[in-house]
């Protein structure tokens, strides 16, 4: 008894926030039922392909499943996750049946959306894969910045810049691999401009960011239309093409996945491991993260936080570089005028409902790259989905994120705020 | 509303008990257009010179920014580069004619030569004299959003808040008032116009709401939660293009039904293209002011912006101020999307604006967030667009040239110190927007 009795008053807020959620899963329970299920014509089966590629050591079968009872099945699953809220202390755990009840809803939606079709499952996450590169990039230049306490809302040009400078050298050079470096080295100088900004003139970072933002999308646009329009030659780079390893490419499911990228994308994987081992297990981090939250502590124990934040904001450029390199030579080819169409927000975001983190800013990013590859996938099976409603997930869930309506996530203290000794 | 102001004391109420817990801005009564700030130097202002010395800055900022894009234009041709290694001395002179032309181009573009409008006085034929100001017509034109998005902006930061979803609350004010204007069917023009404007300004303000709202009960940071919706906007736009209810009948491309002509926002001359919407925005550039200067409201959203505790602590609702301000702010960008939908493309399409809502920062900056100031910066970045067509067509060199300069002469605005430190003279720190949020904290 005195157990319930202590824990009611203090979790007022939480019971509340409890109750929505449960709310939100019953709802999700019933959109499944009343959308998904009736909308199915009880004997349609739904066909999931789960092979990719032309000559895998397995072949798996393709996987046939009955459309309304899966779903009925994940209805279940989510009015569970709904009682369990309810019922439960779940406490901290209210995550893990987060978690559930969108997987769960998600299973449910592909099954209702590709019924009485096919739907390569494989092919869909290896698009996830690749929609999510260039915003985990653009999600890893925030994180190294505003860990470092310098609000970065320029990665969206950076982006464009790097893409631009890796096509025009890529193509000049003939080498692609000098077009990377290029758009690297560009990333780096936009992001040392945004630093001498916000650091040196005390600039109001959203200012600058959006200075940088404008600048790029205006220089490239200008430098397309007045030199690369006139010499199509400068605009045929090289490309980075897939690079398949050996026999972990031949793996059924994942090989396809993880294994067939091109070099973005072990960039990606390599680029998580080390910023998440620098941020976290270093000194170097410890000091960057010390400068984020509290610079005057930092400086006092004789950490030069300026110089850290100059350091982290061209580092975090020349990853949004390498990130713009993506979208040409890792790609498409050629560079088209604005090709990277809102992905640096998207990497924001993904920053934002990634707590901050590299870790973090991954996932987030690979939810945001599913539900665009999702979207290109819907509209070619013509579902009745609208596919503009998926495009919007990403931003509407980074809103639903910072206004903490289903778990807060905590940003570094001193983000935004330029630091003056005193 | 609850926005009326106090009885005519002349002077505005002052705010009691706001000194104890206000450290260092105080809040004194202000004439119409006053720096943001008392500045933090303890630099007097005088009126007399201030004046001038407030426009110091923006002024050199855009000469900056001028020059700037003269090096851009020099550096971006190959033909002149060459020359530059051949024949430096030659390669002077040329690189002074291209830059000349362009800008001579971009600025008869938008104003009109001399020349013209001397012949079309001389003619006496009074096509002949509306057609010689069709230039100007059309810098006040390209100038009309510009004074609203302006606004928008120049209101919040104000208030201490960064309204950088301009670009989405214009999206939903064109979206909402479109659809009231090729939607009703057979109401007199004087009933359907304001009411077409006035959904444009609520659509606007739906999407200004949402931020304001989210701000006071969750903390959410507004400039997250406006670039996000920015996004959603576009969708949504791109959704309702393809849906049967709004798109035109009988069409595959994302278009809507024409307006109706009783909805559409007739021009002011006829024969030139500029429309009473831009009047309706010097009309809103003249109740900003008035809403910040001489209402009890707008004292609390500059109060909420200088100093939240002490607002608070003075016994203001920061909730209510920052939803209303917010709400408002989203409602004037809402106003620039109407007033484009209903005055000049008179139909609904993807892409309607080529960034204004960002422009609006620019404008706003520019300005010094005072209405005036907006009304004159929004005119001369509408000048530089107007212009910015001929000047392509004349000289080759892309219009986006003046997105480059915008985007230079924000960061002049927004960094004085740096006009200082290339002039080496002394200009005012102040800049109009220190009172606004930095970074993501609220």
């Amino acid at each position: 008894m005195s157990a319930t009795t202590a824990a009611v008053p203090r979790s007022a807020g939480i019971n509340r926030r409890a109750l929505g959620l449960s709310i939100f899963y019953f709802f999700l329970a019933a959109v499944i039922m009343l959308v998904f299920v009736s909308g199915t014509s009880p004997d349609a089966q739904t066909i999931f392909v789960l092979n990719l590629g032309t000559a895998p050591i397995v072949t798996l079968p393709e996987v046939a499943v009955p459309s309304t009872m899966t779903m009925t099945l994940m209805a279940a699953v989510c009015a569970f996750c709904g009682a369990m809220q309810l019922t439960r202390a779940v406490g901290a755990k209210w995550a893990i049946l987060l978690t559930i009840a969108m997987i769960a809803f998600i299973s449910a939606f592909l099954t209702w959306a590709a019924a009485e079709k096919s739907m390569n499952l494989v092919g869909v996450f290896q698009t996830t894969l690749f929609r999510a590169v260039p915003i985990t990039f653009g999600a890893f230049s925030g994180v190294l910045c505003e860990r470092a306490g310098v609000v970065n809302i320029a990665i969206e040009g950076m982006l464009l810049s790097g893409a631009f400078a890796s096509a025009v050298v890529a193509s000049v050079t003939a080498s692609p691999w000098l077009g990377v470096i290029a758009a690297v080295i560009v990333g780096g100088l936009l992001a040392w401009v945004l630093a001498i900004l916000a650091i040196r003139y005390v600039v109001n970072q959203i200012i600058a960011g959006t200075v940088i933002n404008l600048f790029a999308a205006g220089m490239t646009n200008f430098l397309y239309s007045r030199v690369l329009a006139g010499n199509p030659d400068l605009n045929v780079p090289p490309r980075l093409g897939p690079i398949s390893i050996p026999i972990l490419s031949d793996l059924p499911i994942v090989g396809p996945i993880l294994f067939a990228g091109n070099f973005f994308v072990y960039a990606v994987f390599v680029l998580v491991v080390v910023i998440h081992f620098a941020l976290f297990h270093t000194r170097y981090g410890l000091r960057v993260r010390s400068v984020g939250e509290h610079p005057r502590a930092a400086d006092t124990v004789g950490i030069n936080v300026n110089f850290t934040r100059y350091r982290n904001v061209v580092l975090g450029g020349m990853v949004a570089g390498l990130g713009g390199a993506y979208f040409t030579i890792g790609s498409t080819g050629s560079f088209e005028q604005e090709m990277t169409a809102g992905r640096g927000f998207i990497g924001l975001a993904a920053m934002i409902f990634g707590g901050w983190t590299p870790v973090g800013a991954f996932l987030a990013s690979l939810v945001f790259g599913f539900a665009d590859a999702l979207q290109s996938r819907l509209s070619i099976l013509g579902s009745a989905v609208p596919s503009e409603f998926l495009l919007m997930v990403p931003y509407i869930v980074t809103i639903i994120v910072v206004a903490g309506l289903v778990g807060r996530v905590r940003m570094p203290e001193a983000d935004g705020t330029p630091y003056v000794k005193e | 509303m609850s926005d009326q102001p106090r009885p005519p004391e002349g002077l505005e109420p002052p705010l009691p008990a706001a000194e104890p817990a206000a450290p260092e801005p105080t809040v004194e009564p202000e004439p119409e257009v006053s720096e943001a700030v008392p500045t933090a130097a303890g630099e007097p202002s005088r009126r007399g010179a201030g004046l001038l010395r407030r426009l110091l800055v923006p002024a050199l900022s855009v000469f900056t920014a001028l020059v700037f894009g003269a090096f851009i234009i020099v550096l971006s041709d190959p033909d002149l580069l060459a020359l530059w290694t051949s024949d430096p001395l030659a390669a002077i002179g040329e690189s002074l004619a291209a830059v000349g032309d362009a800008y001579a181009a971009l600025f008869t573009g938008a104003l009109g030569s001399p020349q013209a409008y001397l012949d079309a006085f001389a003619s006496g034929d009074i096509d002949q004299i509306i057609a010689a100001f069709n230039p100007i017509s059309e810098s006040l034109l390209a100038a009309t959003p510009l004074i609203f998005t302006g606004l928008s902006v120049a209101l919040g930061f104000r208030a201490g808040l960064f309204n950088i979803g301009g670009e989405g609350q214009f999206y939903l004010g064109a979206m909402f008032a479109g659809f009231v204007g090729f939607s009703f069917l057979g109401l007199p023009w004087f009933i359907h116009l304001p009411l077409a404007v006035a959904v444009g300004f609520l659509g606007g303000a739906l999407w200004g709401f949402i931020p304001g709202f989210l701000k006071a009960r969750t903390g959410a940071h507004e400039v997250i939660v406006t670039i996000m919706l920015n996004y959603v906007a576009y969708r949504l736009l791109d959704w309702v293009l393809r849906e049967s209810w709004y798109q035109r009948p009988g069409r595959s491309d994302p278009i809507s039904s024409p307006v109706e002509p009783t909805a559409v926002l007739p021009p002011i001359i006829e024969g030139l293209r500029v429309h009473w919407g831009f009047v309706l925005a010097l009309l809103a550039a003249a109740f900003v002011s008035w809403l910040l200067f001489r209402s009890t409201l707008g004292f609390e959203f500059r109060a909420v912006g200088l100093n939240p505790s002490a607002a608070r602590y003075a016994g203001m609702n920061i909730s209510r101020t920052l939803i209303l301000t917010m709400a408002i702010c989203g409602g004037l960008a809402g106003l620039a999307g109407a007033t484009e939908i209903l005055g000049v493309s008179k139909v609904v399409s993807p892409g309607i604006s080529p960034g204004y809502g960002f422009d609006g920062i620019a404008v706003a900056l520019l300005g010094g967030s005072s209405p005036i100031g907006v009304v004159l910066s929004a005119i001369l970045f509408g000048v530089l667009r107007a212009g910015a067509t001929p000047m392509q067509s004349a000289t080759g060199i892309p219009i986006d040239l003046v997105v480059v300069i915008q985007a230079l002469v924000i960061m002049f605005v927004a960094a004085p110190r740096l006009i200082r430190e290339i002039y080496r003279i002394r200009v005012p720190e102040t800049t109009g927007t220190e009172i606004m949020a930095q970074g993501w904290k609220s």
